[in-house]
Order: structure tokens, then sequence, then C-alpha cells
């Protein structure tokens, strides 16, 4: 899949490893609304900013009953490393091995091999309600486009 | 939901902090005093002829005296001293841990029971928070971030633009 996956299409099969590194599928989806935040690179200077953004607005989201995950190609180890060091609660998971598998079922796998810095909304039903990638990996997407999102009606 | 969906950059009101001479060029900053890119730009801003207003985007998790240094500048401007505050701060921030806030607060002849009291106050924590929403909602996402001039000038903004002619 070379475009991001669109709204109203069912989340297809994955397998990501949350920090402890047991499995995140498909199925921990279901029962609540999701933001998958795909980012290039823990530690690279942008993703920085933006998962420090996104932590500030953590109660806003959880107020909503809205889970909120960081998703890159990194190992999990990396990625605690890299969230502990921003000071972020957001759980990480990790698109390792096969490298980058779960980015490419969503269509956000950038071809230089990492994931595209990308928004995607899950309802409760594992449906994609709404995504969004951002014009540039080095572009660095606002909270705001978070709330637009989840103030438009499920259709 | 609705409190941190898109919206306008809010005009500049009088619950704003604003310095400069009326009719020089606009600058609305939206920064956070532990950030020093912030700092910098203030530096760069200072001496220029400008109306600058500042407003509050902190962020915690890479700045954790932020949101303190920021309440301490809306206390100090509750007793009619927040850019005098807004210049100690930037002016040293390696030194932002209360016993420098109050040392701050000395130095400027504040009264320093009201200053403790109003930093930690829901009205002070709610004027903080309502900049950095409208800065949400406006799209700010890094600091600083600048609106000059009808452009957004995220992290890197060359106070030379606002001069040139032509």
């Amino acid at each position: 899949m070379d475009e991001i996956i669109s709204p109203g299409t069912p989340v297809p099969e994955f397998t990501l490893r949350r920090e402890d590194g047991s499995e995140f599928t498909r199925a921990d989806l279901e029962g609540q609304t999701t933001v998958l935040v795909f980012y290039p690179f823990a530690f690279s200077p942008v993703c920085t900013d933006q998962l420090n953004l996104y932590e500030e607005v953590l109660d806003e989201l959880r107020a909503h009953g809205v889970t909120l995950y960081g998703v890159s190609c990194d190992a999990r180890y990396s990625q605690r490393a890299f969230r502990e060091q921003l000071g972020v609660s957001i759980e990480q998971l990790s698109d390792f091995e096969p490298k980058g598998a779960t980015c490419r079922a969503f269509g956000v796998y950038h071809p230089a091999g990492f994931p595209q810095r990308a928004l995607v909304i899950v309802g409760p039903d594992a449906v994609v309600r709404w995504s969004y990638q951002a014009p540039s990996p080095s572009e660095l997407p606002g909270a705001n486009l978070i709330f637009d999102a989840l103030a438009q009606p499920a259709s | 939901m609705s409190e941190l969906r898109s919206a306008p950059l809010p005009e500049v009101s009088p619950a704003d902090h604003v310095r400069g001479p009326d009719g020089a060029p606009l600058v609305i900053e939206y920064a956070d005093f532990e950030c020093p890119y912030c700092a910098a730009l203030s530096v760069r801003l200072d001496g220029l002829a400008l109306r600058r207003v500042f407003r509050h985007f902190p962020v915690r998790s890479s700045h954790p005296r932020a949101w303190a240094a920021a309440c301490a500048a809306e206390a100090a401007g509750l007793q009619g001293r927040f850019w005098e505050m807004h210049d100690l701060l930037f002016a040293d921030q390696g030194r932002l841990e209360d016993p420098h806030l109050w040392a701050r607060a000395r130095r400027l002849g504040l009264e320093l029971e009201r200053f403790e009291r109003d930093r930690r106050s829901q009205r002070v924590a709610e004027r903080v928070r309502a900049d950095f929403q409208a800065g949400v909602r406006a799209g700010v996402v890094t600091t600083p971030t600048v609106f000059a001039q009808g452009r957004t000038f995220a992290g890197h903004f060359d106070p030379a633009l606002l001069t040139r002619r032509g």
C-alpha cells in the first residue's frame, strides 16, 4: 500500500510490540478510540517536539476515553529510552521485526526505511475514522488536528 | 472536545502582555521561559522597534520548570511587573527553582506573600493554560513560534524580515 489507510477501512491484522515485549494487535484497538502517532525515529528533533506537545493534551484525550500511542520502527528498548529521556508517558509501540510490517499495512512506510509522520484515528470498531500524513517528515502535525478529527461524527 | 479544535489566532486583546510602540510591526510570540531558543529570540528582539505580544506555551515534559516560570511571570504581572519578570527569567534559565523565583520577586520589589499566593492560584494557572490552549488551536507545535506580518514562523524567526523593505 503506497497511500495512508483511508477512513472507513477496517484496520488490517497487525502485530506491534509494547515496551515490555508483549504483543499489541488489532484486538487491542477494539472498544475504545485510539490515536496512532507514527513518527520517523526516536531521538530525532522534530519527533521530540511532537511527543512533548501531545503529552500536554493527554488529559483532554483521556477525559474523552481516547488512548494515544507512539509508533516507530525503533527497537522497544530504544523507544523506552526515548520516552524516558523526554519525560513523557505516551506508550510506545515497536514495528521492529519484521521491520515496518505494520507501517506498510497502514500505508505509512517511507521508502527510506522509516515511518512517515502520520496520524491514524481508529474507532472502537477497529475501523479507521481519520488519517493524516504530514506533507514531509519534518512537518509536525498540530494537536488541534487530532481534536478536529475527534469532533467529526464517526461516519 | 471543542476546547482544542482549530481556531484562528486570537486577536491582541487588553488581556495580553504587550510592549513596544504603537504602530511598530506587531510580533506575537508563543514561548516558554525554560526554552533556550525562546531566550535567544527574546534577546534578538530586544532593542528592535517592535510591538511585542508574549503568550505562554509551556511544555512540561521538555521543560519541567516552564509552568512554574510562566506562573511567576503572571504573578509578577498582577503587581504590574510582567515584562520585568519576563526579562529576568530569560536572563538566567539555569535558575528557575522556587528560591530563584523568590529572589527575582525580591529584586523587583514585589510584595512577596502576594506573589507566592498568586503564582499558585487557580486564576494564574487558568491564564497560562488559556494561552497554551489558544496556541494549540492556532496550530502552534513548538517554541518559539512567532506570528508576524500574517505569517507563522515555527522555531526559527529572523527579525530582519520585519525591517527589510520591498
